[in-house]
């Protein structure tokens, strides 16, 4: 059913938000998914292993079971997440964002892990994002260099790894979106958490898992302040249907 | 049998919360705090036959959860 005025859009991915204890943005992605980009989308509990049904995972932000112990840790062992190998072999595609950037790192997804912020204040603000690779599924939408509006609203967000990962993440050019000034200099000034190199966003070695801590599902309506987050979305949805013949805006 | 389980950042990297905290000891008449870190101490009361095997199973504990072996070390006392 399509209510006057808007447009129908084809069914192009099937999404899937987790849910787990103490998580909170699952409703606004969910809203974002459903609403805003017309796209097929259900909660995923927890405790469910079965993704069959699903192209694209997304883990939200939030406090996964309190985030005792670490942030993501005792979620980064939970059901759902051990059935995402499975799942990412067979092609599907996952987002995490704020806490599932860190439950990402914990399950060992993504390399590194996300410390407390070096500022140790909780920052809740709005941040640039320079986009240093556009050659994956999130990204292909964007231009090399472009700046991003988003927010970010978390206490432990500093991307630490070692030498040689860090080393091996720049060689392969798995850094996706790092913290930038309104005019894209990566400066230590605008980097809201003492973030390694300023790191807010890496993917998998294949390019089909993105950890980032900002959130994309803030920015995805007018009204909300800016609609840069879309744009993750939307270089999914066109990768998926004309692969290697995105348009980029 | 009662486990204790130390877990610390590894050395060299940045402990902000140690930091702080050597801050408030300086601050508060403590000049000679020349360096201050951080950790967890977690009291596992396992059930085990011998200690060998309850330190045993804290270890796997430890690598399976307890500690993110990209930041931390950990030791069993």
């Amino acid at each position: 059913m399509v209510n006057a005025g808007e447009e129908e859009r084809p069914d192009l991915m099937r999404f899937g938000v987790v849910v787990f204890p103490g998580t909170w943005s699952d409703c606004d992605f969910h809203y974002v998914i459903s609403e805003v980009l017309r796209q097929p989308v259900k909660y995923v509990w927890h405790r469910d292993r079965n993704l069959d049904d699903l192209d694209c995972v997304i883990l939200p932000g939030g406090f996964s079971y309190g985030d005792y112990l670490r942030a993501g840790a005792v979620a980064g062992r939970s059901p759902v997440v051990e059935a995402l190998g499975g799942f990412i072999d067979r092609g599907g595609h996952v987002l995490g964002s704020c806490n599932g950037f860190q439950i990402l790192c914990e399950a060992g997804l993504l390399p590194g892990a996300l410390m407390r912020n070096e500022c140790l204040q909780y920052r809740c603000q709005s941040t640039h994002l320079v986009v240093d690779n556009v050659d994956t599924p999130f990204t292909r939408g964007m231009r090399p260099g472009q700046i991003l509006g988003m927010p970010i609203s978390h206490g432990e967000g500093k991307y630490y790894c070692d030498v040689a990962t860090l080393a091996q993440l720049k060689r392969n050019n798995r850094v996706v979106f790092r913290y930038a000034t309104a005019d894209g200099q990566v400066t230590r000034a605008a980097n809201p958490n003492g973030s390694l190199e300023n790191i807010a966003g890496i993917v998998s070695e294949a390019g089909t898992v993105l950890g980032l801590m900002p959130h994309p599902e803030r920015a995805a309506e007018r009204t909300m302040g800016g609609t840069d987050g879309l744009l993750i979305f939307q270089s999914l949805l066109g990768s998926l249907v004309e692969d290697g013949s995105f348009l980029k805006r | 049998m009662k486990i204790r389980v130390l877990v610390r950042l590894k050395p060299g990297i940045l402990d902000v919360q140690g930091a702080a905290v050597k801050r408030a000891l300086v601050g508060l008449g403590f000049p000679d705090v020349a360096d201050l870190r951080v950790g967890k101490m977690i009291e596992v009361d396992v059930d085990a036959p011998s200690e060998a095997q309850a330190r045993s199973r804290a270890d796997e504990m430890c690598r399976k959860l307890l500690a993110n072996p990209v930041l931390e070390d950990y030791t069993i006392e």
